[in-house]
C-alpha cells in the first residue's frame, strides 16, 4: 500500500537531543593556543591534519589544528594550494561550525506510521542499509536498476555515482548543470569545443581587462578567483563590470555599466558589432583559429550601440569605449563566463555570445584569457566492469534539450511522476549532498514526484529541508571527519590534495565511503567494495602516481609538473578545436542542425507589471548557498538575508530600513517568512534583490529556521532554455505585502 | 618600534574573513567581535559608490581608553599595542565609553575584550590572523619605524586615511583611499 510521503519535521523526533548536545563544548571560553605554526606541520600546541574544504566545492586545501583534547580549533589554508595560496575564505575558516553543529543529523532515521501520523524513528545502521538493499532489489527486479536515480552535488555523491553504476544505474543528475553553470558549459562547447568546468580556467591574474556579466566575484568567494581579482585590481587592470546593482566588484570596476536587467543579450551583440564594424577584433587570430566571421559581421550588422541603448539603457558612447578597451587588451583579455548562468531561458546563447566575444579578441588560450587546465589523472581503484544499463539520463531527457552534454535535473523530477507513457520512469532517489527543494525550483512538480516515488534516500550532515521527504535518513559526517576520494582538480599546474578524518565521527555518522561499501555488500556488489578502509584505496592510487600516504600526510597536497609544457596556446602552432569545423565556432553548425540560432539573438523579456519588482538573487561570501545557513560560525557573520529596495520605492510603499516585510510574487505566492528591508542605492529601482539559501522552513535547523526569505520558493516562473534544459530562475516579480501566506506554514517549504 | 595596520578599501570585498579568523585564532565567544567590517554607500544611483573598511582597536598613541582605566588593566606594551591585562579589568567599561571606535567590548566572563594585534602571533614573527588570512590581500601589517617594512613602504606611496582624527588619539590604523 502506498502512503502518501508527508514532509517531516525532523524536530518530531525525540532523539535524545539533549543528552547529545552536551558533547560539543567548543564553545568554552579558553585562552588562544600560542604557538601556531601556520602552513607547516611541525610539532606546536596543536597537531595538524591535513584535508580540503567542502564547506564550498573550490575545495581549498587546508590544515586542521587540533588541541590535546581532540578539539578542531581552527582551520588554516594550506600555502602550497594554488586553489587557496595559504588563504582559506571566511566560509573555509568557519568550517568547524560544520562540525560542532548541535543540530546536525545523528542517527539514521527511517519513517514510519505511528497512530495514523508519518514521523521518523531512530534507527539502527544495519536496519537502515537492510532496509535501503532490500527496496533496491525491489525496484531493481520490477523496473531495473536503471530506475533507481541519484541526485548529488559534493563528496559524498562520487561515493554514491560508484554505488549506482555498480548495481546498473547511470540515472546520475546534479543540480549543478541545469540549475547553475550548464548554459556556459553549452556555450563554450559548442563555441571552443570545450567546456568551461570547475575551477573556471581564467586567468584573471595576468589579465589586462576583465570583464564581468553580473559575476559578483567577491561576493561569490571562490577562492583563488577572489584572491586573483584582487591582484587584477592591484595591477590596474581595466575592470568592467555589467550589472543592475552595484555588485562589490562593480564597485571596483572602471566601468560599471547598470544595464536594464533580461537585455545583456543586446549589450554583447553590441560589443561584438563594434569589434567586427571598426576591425578592433584580433585578426591574425581569427584568421587562424575560427571560422563564420562573415556570417556573423552580417549578422551583427544592425546591432548598433545605437540599437542596444534603447534596450539597455547603456549609453552607446560607453558601449564603443568599453570595446575599445577590450581590443586594446587583446588577447590579455577576460570575458568571464559567468558561474550561475540560468537566468532567462536563452542563457546558452548569451553565453555563446559571451563565447564569440572571446574567440573574437584571441582570449582563449592566451596569457591574461583562458588557459589550458590540466589535472593530475588520479586512477580509479581497480573493480570489475560496471555493468552496461540499459538506459541513463540520456533516455530521461526524452529527446528534449539536444545540447545537453550533462544530466537535467529537472528532466529527472518529471521522469519521476507516474505517467503511462513514460518509458524510463524513476522509481527511487538517492540525495546526496544537495538540498533539492532550495536549489530546484518548481516545487510543485518536486512534491508530485515525492508523492509517486517508491524509495528516497537522503545523505546529509544537516536535517535539511530534502531529509524531511525521506524514507531514509542516512546521517553522513562531516568532511573533516572522514577520507573522501583525493583531490584532483584541474588548474594551471596539476595537483593531489589528501582529505584525512582530523577527529572521530560524531554520534552516529559515518562516512559517505562507509555506507556505500555496505549497501554495495547487501547487494552482492562486494567485488566494487575490495577494501576495508577507505585509506587503502587513496594509498593504492598514490602508488600509481609515485607517492605515498605518509608524503601527503605531511605536506597536505603535492604539485605536480604540467605534461604540456605551457598553459597558453602557441601563437605560431596548429590547433584543432573540439567542434566540427575544428575551428572555433563564430557560426555554430551543430545549432543550426539541432534547429537552433546559428548565433545568438537578443529576445525581450517579459517586464514587471506595475507595483511589481523583478526578483534578483545572488551570493553572500559568508555562506554557500543553503548549506551553511545554520552554521553556528557563519550565522554569526550573517544570520539572515535582506530584500535590497532602491530608496524610491522604498518611499513608495513606506518600507523603511530594518523593517520586516513579507514579499508575493506574480503567481500569488508568498514568502513563508517576514524579510528584513535594505534600503540602498545599490538596486535598481526595477529590481529587488537577495541572498540565495534562507528563509528556512525547517525547525530542526535553529538557527535558520524563519530567518529571511527563500527566493527558490518565489521562483516559480522557471524559464527553460531550449537548448540544454537550464532553468532560467530571473523571470519573477515581486510585490510586498505587510501579510504572510494564509497556508500552514509548517505546510510549506 | 610602533606596530602599524594599513587596510586597502581598494582591494577588500568585505568578506569578514578577517573577522571569523579573529573569532577562530582568539576564541572569541559567538555573538562577539574584536574587529568588524563596515560599508559606507555614497551618491545616488547610478553616480554610486561604496567603501568597505575592516575596522578593529587602533591601538592609538594617545590612548584614551589607557588614560581613563582605573586599574592600569588597559595599557601600552612594546611595538605601541594596547592590551588589556584580563584579571586586573573590574569590567567598569569607562574604556568602552572613551573609546571613539567603539572597539570594546564587555567579555561573558567580566572583564573588557578588544583587538590585541595578535600579540601572541607578532611576537611569534607571524602576521595578526586577519593579515594572514585575508583572500584580497588587503592588509598590510609592520612597524612604522622601519622604513623597508610593507606598511611603511606601502604608507610611502598610497593615499591614505585614519579614522576620527578630531579625536587626537593618533591611531595606528590607516586605510588606503
Amino acid at each position: 500500500m502506498k502512503t502518501r510521503r508527508e514532509f517531516i519535521k525532523i524536530s518530531a523526533l525525540g532523539i535524545g537531543a539533549a543528552a547529545i548536545a552536551s558533547q560539543s563544548n567548543r564553545w568554552g571560553l579558553g585562552l588562544p593556543l600560542y604557538a601556531d605554526e601556520n602552513n607547516s606541520n611541525k610539532t606546536g600546541k596543536n597537531k595538524l591534519v591535513p584535508t580540503y574544504c567542502e564547506v564550498c566545492f573550490w575545495k581549498c586545501a587546508a590544515w586542521a589544528h587540533v588541541d590535546n583534547n581532540g578539539k578542531i580549533q581552527k582551520l588554516t589554508g594550506n600555502i602550497a594550494d594554488p586553489q587557496c595560496n595559504g588563504r582559506l575564505c571566511p566560509r573555509g575558516t568557519g568550517g568547524v561550525g560544520m562540525v560542532y553543529d548541535d543540530d546536525r543529523l545523528k542517527t539514521p532515521l527511517i519513517r514510519v506510521v505511528e497512530n495514523g501520523k508519518q514521523t521518523y524513528r531512530k534507527a539502527s545502521w544495519d536496519e537502515a542499509l537492510d532496509f535501503i538493499a532490500e527496496k533496491m532489489k525491489e525496484i531493481a527486479a520490477a523496473n531495473g536498476p536503471e530506475s533507481i536515480a541519484l541526485f548529488n552535488h559534493g563528496s559524498a555523491g562520487g561515493h554514491f555515482t560508484h554505488l549506482l553504476k555498480a548495481f546498473g544505474s547511470s540515472t546520475i543528475t546534479a543540480p549543478s548543470f541545469a540549475q547553475c553553470r550548464g548554459p556556459r558549459e553549452t556555450g563554450f562547447e559548442t563555441t571552443f569545443g570545450a567546456q568551461v568546468g570547475s575551477p573556471e580556467p581564467t586567468d584573471i591574474r595576468d589579465t589586462k581587462c576583465l570583464v564581468l556579466i553580473g559575476s559578483h566575484i567577491g561576493e561569490n568567494m571562490h577562492n583563488a578567483q577572489v584572491q586573483e581579482f584582487s591582484e587584477a585590481v592591484d595591477k590596474g587592470a581595466t575592470i568592467i563590470t555589467v550589472d543592475p546593482r552595484l555588485s562589490i566588484a562593480a564597485n571596483k570596476s572602471k566601468y560599471w555599466l547598470p544595464i536594464k536587467p533580461a537585455t545583456d543579450i543586446a549589450l554583447l551583440l553590441s560589443w561584438i558589432h563594434v569589434l567586427v564594424n571598426d576591425e578592433l577584433y584580433n585578426k591574425e587570430y581569427v584568421a587562424k583559429h575560427t571560422m563564420g566571421l562573415d556570417q556573423l559581421k552580417e549578422h551583427v550588422s544592425t546591432f548598433t550601440p545605437e540599437w542596444a541603448y534603447g534596450i539597455t539603457t547603456i549609453k552607446p558612447s560607453v558601449i564603443r569605449q568599453t570595446a575599445r578597451e577590450m581590443a586594446d587588451a587583446a588577447p590579455s583579455v577576460l570575458i568571464h563566463p559567468g558561474r550561475h548562468v540560468t537566468w532567462y531561458g536563452d542563457d546558452a546563447q548569451r553565453s555563446r555570445a559571451i563565447a564569440i566575444l572571446n574567440g573574437l579578441l584571441g582570449s582563449w588560450g592566451a596569457r591574461g584569457g583562458f588557459f589550458m587546465k590540466e589535472s593530475a589523472g588520479v586512477p580509479d581503484f581497480p573493480h570489475p566492469e560496471y555493468p552496461k544499463p540499459k538506459w541513463s539520463w540520456h533516455e530521461v531527457l526524452n529527446g528534449k534539450y539536444p545540447l545537453a552534454s550533462m544530466s537535467v535535473s529537472n528532466t529527472f523530477i518529471d521522469a519521476s511522476i507516474k505517467s503511462e507513457d513514460n518509458k524510463y520512469p524513476i522509481k527511487a532517489w538517492f540525495v546526496a549532498g544537495t538540498n533539492l527543494p532550495v536549489a530546484i525550483p518548481l516545487m510543485s512538480q518536486m512534491q508530485k514526484a515525492l508523492q509517486d516515488l517508491e524509495l528516497v534516500v537522503v545523505v546529509d550532515t544537516m536535517p535539511t529541508e530534502v531529509t524531511g521527504f525521506a524514507d531514509v535518513v542516512l546521517p553522513e559526517c562531516t568532511y573533516l571527519e572522514r577520507y573522501d576520494d583525493l583531490r584532483d582538480v584541474p588548474h594551471r599546474v596539476p595537483t593531489i590534495a589528501l582529505r584525512e578524518p582530523v577527529i572521530e565521527p560524531m554520534w552516529e555518522s559515518k562516512p559517505a565511503w562507509w555506507m556505500v561499501k555496505q549497501i554495495g555488500e547487501r547487494l552482492g556488489l562486494h567485488d566494487y567494495f575490495k577494501y576495508d578502509d577507505f585509506e587503502e584505496v587513496i594509498s593504492w592510487q598514490l602508488q600509481q602516481k609515485g607517492l605515498t600516504i605518509e608524503e601527503l600526510r605531511s605536506k597536505g597536497i603535492v604539485v605536480l609538473p604540467r605534461k604540456s609544457e605551457s598553459p597558453y596556446l602557441d601563437p605560431k602552432a596548429d590547433y584543432k578545436f573540439k567542434t566540427p569545423s575544428g575551428k572555433i565556432e563564430f557560426y555554430s553548425s551543430s545549432l543550426a542542425t539541432a534547429g537552433f540560432d546559428p548565433m545568438p539573438v537578443y529576445t525581450k523579456h517579459p517586464e514587471p507589471e506595475e507595483g511589481f519588482y523583478r526578483l534578483i538573487y545572488g551570493r553572500a561570501p559568508m555562506h554557500t548557498f543553503s548549506r551553511t545557513a545554520n552554521n553556528p560560525n557563519l550565522t554569526d557573520l550573517m544570520d539572515e538575508n535582506s530584500v535590497w529596495v532602491h530608496p524610491k520605492i522604498a518611499a513608495l510603499w513606506g518600507l523603511e530600513e530594518g523593517k520586516y516585510t513579507y514579499l508575493r510574487n506574480q503567481d500569488g505566492i508568498t514568502s513563508n517568512f517576514p524579510i528584513k528591508v535594505r534600503v540602498t542605492e545599490r538596486i535598481r529601482w526595477d529590481s529587488v534583490y537577495m541572498v540565495h539559501g534562507f528563509g528556512h522552513n525547517q525547525k530542526e535547523l535553529s538557527r535558520a529556521f524563519g530567518k529571511g526569505a527563500n527566493d527558490t520558493q518565489l521562483i516559480t516562473n522557471v524559464m527553460i532554455d531550449p537548448l540544454m534544459g537550464g532553468t532560467g530562475m530571473r523571470g519573477n516579480f515581486v510585490t510586498f505585502t505587510s501579510t504572510g501566506p494564509t497556508q500552514d506554514k509548517e505546510a510549506a517549504i | 618600534m610602533r606596530y602599524a595596520m594599513a587596510i586597502d578599501t581598494l582591494k577588500c570585498v568585505g568578506c569578514s574573513d578577517c573577522v571569523i579568523a579573529c573569532q577562530m585564532e582568539n576564541n572569541v565567544p559567538l555573538g562577539f567581535c574584536r574587529d568588524w567590517v563596515v560599508e559606507s554607500v555614497h551618491g545616488t544611483y547610478p553616480e554610486v559608490g561604496l567603501e568597505l573598511r575592516s575596522e578593529r582597536c587602533n591601538h592609538c598613541e594617545n590612548a584614551p581608553c589607557v588614560r581613563c582605566c582605573p586599574t592600569g588593566a588597559s595599557h601600552i606594551v612594546d611595538g605601541g599595542i594596547v592590551l588589556v591585562t584580563q584579571n586586573k579589568c573590574i569590567g567598569c567599561g569607562a574604556c568602552i565609553q572613551a573609546c571613539p571606535y567603539d572597539a570594546r567590548y564587555s567579555h561573558p566572563e567580566g572583564y573588557v575584550d578588544k583587538c590585541t594585534f595578535c600579540n601572541h602571533r607578532v611576537t611569534e614573527g607571524l602576521d595578526p590572523a586577519c593579515v594572514a588570512v585575508c583572500p584580497t590581500k588587503c592588509m598590510y601589517f609592520g612597524d612604522l619605524d622601519d622604513a623597508n617594512s610593507d606598511i611603511s613602504k606601502v604608507l610611502a606611496v598610497r593615499k591614505f586615511k585614519a579614522l576620527a582624527p578630531e579625536a587626537g588619539t593618533n591611531p595606528h590604523i590607516f586605510y588606503l583611499v
